[in-house]
């Protein structure tokens, strides 16, 4: 049935081995702990599956290799950073009502926003801080995205593949200098909400005994929020007039233009969207790590190796092998397979992807000729 | 003697049948052209004989010896040289390290550490290289960069890299595919030039019926992948068949 | 002279000279002035500059010939200074055995990811060895412990006793050149002005010029021009009878050695390494290196490497207080307004200057400094030859 080479062999090869992994894996360790690595895997791979995303769809619209995406996902972490620092600026007052220790009237800091919306609703406001960032980032991170494109990216669609590389290593250095110079050097830790503080009873949830699979809540909305994204752009890609240009021009890009479509600001507006997806990521990721300067090149380097494994161009392959690879991560951290292999949840990631590249050039879901100079 | 034989040669693009049963040979120092219409299997053919292609049944033989399952350097390294549709040389070198480098694969085979010594010593190579550069006429051209000339030029300048590996068989695609007529002429007096002179037999895919007729001895007219006749140029000329398939079935 | 052409003599020769009276060059102000602290004549800096000059100039045999971009090269440092670190706690003090460890073992590793990643070409070829380094890094961090010492790394401790030694009890070994300690230096005070020649420097120096010539040897060679032939256009190599593979192979083997060289020397300065030396922001540093200077020219390696150790060593040092005293002379508004615009470039920023320099020589200068150089000297000369009516000086600029 299926031809060798095309992406549906991959699809196939992949679920097949996924399944013979799961069962090996079940017998291995139970399950209880198979399900737990998963949905940790999942998590985890959420941040992969969307900068991939967004790497790919900059890289098959517009054919230039970004090196500045992880500083995307940083400037999304910093939205929420800022936003919740803008949110808990305080004013001093006295509070008559109390005392310190001496005896004087209380200072305390009441922020502002306690004085727009009263006590409660800006306690809840500070709360969901980095929720209400999503609606900060999403202008910040279009705008950021268009001016790079039009400022930077725009002037390298003609240069060599490496100098794109060069140019935007440049500039990710560059991005994270200011950051680092504006926000310190030291993490900072962005709570989510506290409704969402806790653990999630997974396994009571699907009616198996309490208590042996719990995860916590963010990690789980991490989860869903990254399907979500992730689903938006392709339904966006699918379904809209933009989405199909834009999907031939990925294909075609000389023909698009020869029917006089102005490719170029749809180009353009992909890339703000690209920057927006990275952001948003890295809006949502603040509460499982406290961001700091250097996260967004830490993601770049593992990304990259996601989008070469998923295959260069392919969407579905990028947010594929995000997940995958996630996956494979965690399970590669049980101390059950640690035991045997020490040090393999160090490399695994790497390690697939020598292999794929190696048996499978144009990764799992890639195009012929692409990026092979 | 053929120099070049193919036998039964299929090769399969998923559904499409590339070629079909092709039978070729060519005779050793003759000039022999492939012509057909676009997607007759042309380029395929000759992709086949170079290596770049495996055909999926059949036997391609050059001088007595498979050339199947070897990758392009080795069939060059055999005696067959390959100049293609657009020009394929090294933009970023110069005329005459363009012509140095098929003379130093002659002499040293497909790889040779010679990393210390100079090559401005190398003498006898530069030698032949400037020999070459005179049968070309672009002696005066040698320090230029290559990607600096005009196509007509960078067309010379591949084949003249080619003849400097003195090969027993030249192929040539479509070599004045979107040349200007005088460039055209120019080619063609090239390469009546090289198979009269040189010990070199000549296969050469081509558009043009005006360099087909001007060049070759023997033509083989493919169509759909398979060939449909071979014969002197004279007989070709009047083929009900060629017509045929040139001008569509009506004709 | 040396087989070399007169122009690449000279630039020899400019090379030997400057390297030879670095102490005197990097060191052009007083001790004591306001300016001393531009000084980059001591040893530790002085032997950064040669040692990282040679990791670029290896490096740009490969990316500068062959187009090839490795993202991982640090890995073959980092193994280089493994190998050396261990020839000297087991079998001698003596750094040419340690050197000559480097590199081999570097070259053994090289041969190995080579061979895999040249498999693939463009970006791939990046990433695999990007994958392999970061490997290479977080196994040396991790499981390897017993080999690298994990997060500590390794250092010549006192309970080290090399074969090849006649240490006292309890003393540590320091390394020697047939028993001259790398550390010794010779201080020259002249009226205010100190220099500082150092035995660890001028080995290291007069290594570099070693491999700094045969760059050039392989440069100009045969070999050189088929992996130029390579960068330009595989398909005519492949054409023309020529196996690509093992002309990228040799050239990746010869980076590494020189890759394995430098960590070769690292150590035999400060006789200690750590994993970090492999870490991907350390591969990343040698491409900027090489670019800044100049991909695939010969001097642009060396001078690109000095810049970057430069920057790190002396614009990272310089902090408020030093831009106060520097802008004293203006009315205080002025002076706070400037000292705000320029710190943060300078001091802990001294990245983001080394970022906006690199980007702007990707966009505005592709050839790095040395093409800077030449236009400038084209510029120069122009001036100089004749002063042209404006018309025709504003035809003859370059309009690129």
């Amino acid at each position: 049935m299926f031809k060798s080479g095309t992406p549906l062999t991959s699809l196939a090869i992949t679920a097949g081995g996924l399944i013979g992994f799961f069962v090996l894996m079940i017998g291995l360790v139970g399950v209880n702990a198979v399900l737990l690595q998963t949905l940790d895997g999942l998590s985890k791979g959420s941040a992969y599956a969307m900068i991939a995303l967004g790497l790919t769809l900059i890289f098959g619209t517009l054919g230039v290799v970004n090196f500045a995406h992880g500083a995307l996902f940083m400037i999304g972490a910093f939205c929420a950073v800022t936003l919740s620092k803008f949110l808990t600026l305080s004013k001093e007052v006295v509070d008559e009502s109390k005392t310190d220790f001496l005896g004087n009237p209380l200072k305390v800091n009441v922020p502002y926003v306690n004085d727009l919306f009263g006590e409660a609703t800006g306690a809840t406001i500070i709360d969901w801080a980095v929720p209400l960032s999503l609606l900060f980032a999403i202008p910040v991170m279009i705008l950021v995205g268009i001016v790079m494109e039009r400022g930077l990216i725009k002037h390298f669609y003609k240069r060599p593949h490496a100098d794109q590389i060069l140019v935007t290593f440049g500039l990710a250095i560059v991005l994270q200098e200011i950051i680092k110079f504006y926000y310190g050097a030291n993490p900072i830790p962005t709570p989510a909400p506290s409704a969402f503080s806790g653990s999630l009873d997974f396994g009571a949830l699907i009616g198996m005994d309490p208590n042996l699979i719990i995860y916590p809540y963010w990690r789980i909305i991490y989860f869903v929020f990254a399907a979500l994204i992730i689903g938006a752009v392709f339904a966006f890609l699918q379904f809209t007039t933009f989405g199909m240009v834009v999907r031939a021009g990925m294909a075609d890009r000389e023909t698009v233009q020869l029917l006089g479509i102005n490719i170029d600001r749809r180009f353009t507006l992909m890339f703000g969207l690209a920057a927006a997806v990275a952001g948003l990521a890295g809006v949502m990721y603040t509460p499982i790590n406290s961001p700091n300067y250097h996260m967004g090149m830490d993601f770049l380097v593992l990304s990259f190796v996601v989008v070469v494994v998923g295959g260069m161009g392919s969407l579905p392959g990028a947010v594929l092998a995000g997940f995958l690879l996630g996956i494979l991560e965690s399970f590669a951290s049980m101390r059950e397979i640690l035991d045997v292999l020490p040090g393999i949840n160090q490399i695994i990631i790497y390690l697939v992807a020598i292999i794929i590249l190696l048996t499978r050039p144009r990764g799992l879901m890639g195009k012929k000729g692409v990026m092979e100079e | 003697m053929a120099i070049l034989e193919v036998k039964n040669v299929n090769k399969r693009f998923g559904g499409l049948q590339a070629l079909g049963d092709v039978n070729l040979s060519v005779e050793e120092n003759s000039v022999h052209a492939i012509i057909g219409p676009n997607g007759a299997g042309k380029s395929t053919l000759l992709n086949c004989l170079v290596g770049k292609l495996t055909p999926d049944t059949g036997s391609v033989m050059f001088d007595g010896q498979s050339v199947l399952g070897r990758k392009p350097y080795e069939i060059n390294q055999m005696g067959i040289s390959r100049v293609f549709q657009t020009p394929e040389i090294f933009g970023d070198l110069t005329v005459m390290e363009n012509m140095m480098i098929p003379i130093f694969a002659k002499r040293d085979g497909a790889f040779r550490m010679h990393a210390i010594e100079s090559t401005a010593n190398e003498k006898g190579v530069i030698e032949q290289a400037e020999s070459m550069l005179e049968d070309m006429s672009m002696i005066d051209k040698q320090h230029m960069h290559a990607a600096a000339m005009s196509r007509g030029d960078k067309r010379r300048l591949e084949i003249g890299m080619c003849l400097a590996q003195e090969p027993r068989l030249l192929l040539l695609d479509e070599p004045t595919a979107g040349m200007a007529r005088a460039d055209t002429n120019n080619t063609i007096d090239l390469l009546k030039q090289i198979s009269d002179e040189r010990n070199i037999t000549i296969a050469i895919i081509e558009h043009d019926m005006h360099v087909v007729f001007s060049l070759a001895q023997r033509i083989t007219v493919l169509a759909q992948g398979t060939p449909l006749v071979e014969d002197t140029p004279d007989k070709i000329k009047g083929h009900p068949k060629v017509r045929e398939a040139y001008l569509g079935e009506s004709a | 002279m040396f087989g070399l052409n007169k122009k690449d003599f000279n630039l020899f020769l400019i090379v030997i000279a400057l390297t030879m009276l670095a102490p005197f060059i990097l060191n052009p102000f007083p001790a004591g002035s306001g300016m001393a602290q531009f000084n980059a004549g001591y040893p530790d800096l002085m032997q950064r500059f040669v040692i990282f000059g040679i990791f670029a100039i290896g490096f740009n045999i490969l990316f500068g010939l062959t187009g090839y971009l490795s993202f991982g090269h640090a890995a073959f440092l980092g193994v280089g200074s493994y190998g050396a670190i261990w020839m000297m706690k087991l079998v001698t003090l003596n750094v040419i055995p340690a050197i000559i460890m480097g590199v081999i073992v570097s070259g053994v590793f090289a041969l190995a990811i080579g061979f895999i990643s040249l498999r693939r070409s463009g970006i791939y070829f990046s990433i695999l060895t990007l994958a392999f380094a970061q490997m290479s890094y977080a196994l040396a961090y991790s499981v390897l412990t017993p080999i690298t010492g994990g997060e500590t790394g390794l250092q010549i401790k006192p309970t080290d006793r090399p074969i090849f030694s006649n240490l006292e009890e309890g003393e540590i070994g320091r390394a020697n050149l047939f028993g001259l300690d790398m550390r010794s230096s010779y201080e020259l005070e002249v009226g205010n002005w100190a220099f500082t020649f150092n035995t660890g420097y001028y080995i290291a120096a007069i290594v570099m010029i070693l491999a700094f010539y045969l760059s050039i040897r392989i440069f100009r060679s045969p070999f050189g021009t088929m992996l130029r032939a390579v960068k330009s256009n595989q398909t005519r190599m492949n054409y023309t009878g020529l196996n690509a593979r093992p002309y990228t192979l040799a050239a990746f083997v010869i980076s590494g050695m020189y890759a394995g060289l430098a960590g070769g020397l690292l150590v035999a300065m400060d006789t200690q390494v750590g994993p970090e030396r492999m870490f991907w922001t350390a591969s990343g540093e040698v491409v900027l290196m090489t670019i800044l200077g100049g991909a695939s020219t010969l001097i642009g390696p060396v001078l690109g490497a000095g810049l970057i150790k430069y920057m790190e060593n002396i614009l990272s040092k310089i902090n408020k207080d030093i831009l106060h005293q520097w802008f004293a002379f203006l009315p205080d508004g002025i002076e706070d307004f400037l000292v705000t615009i320029v710190y943060p470039f300078i001091g802990k920023g001294w990245h983001l200057t080394l970022g906006i320099i690199f980007m702007a020589v990707v966009i505005f200068l592709p050839g790095g400094l040395v093409e800077g150089g030449k236009r400038f000297m084209d510029f120069v000369k122009r001036k100089k030859s004749k002063t042209p009516p404006s018309d025709e000086s504003a035809q003859s600029t370059p309009a690129e």
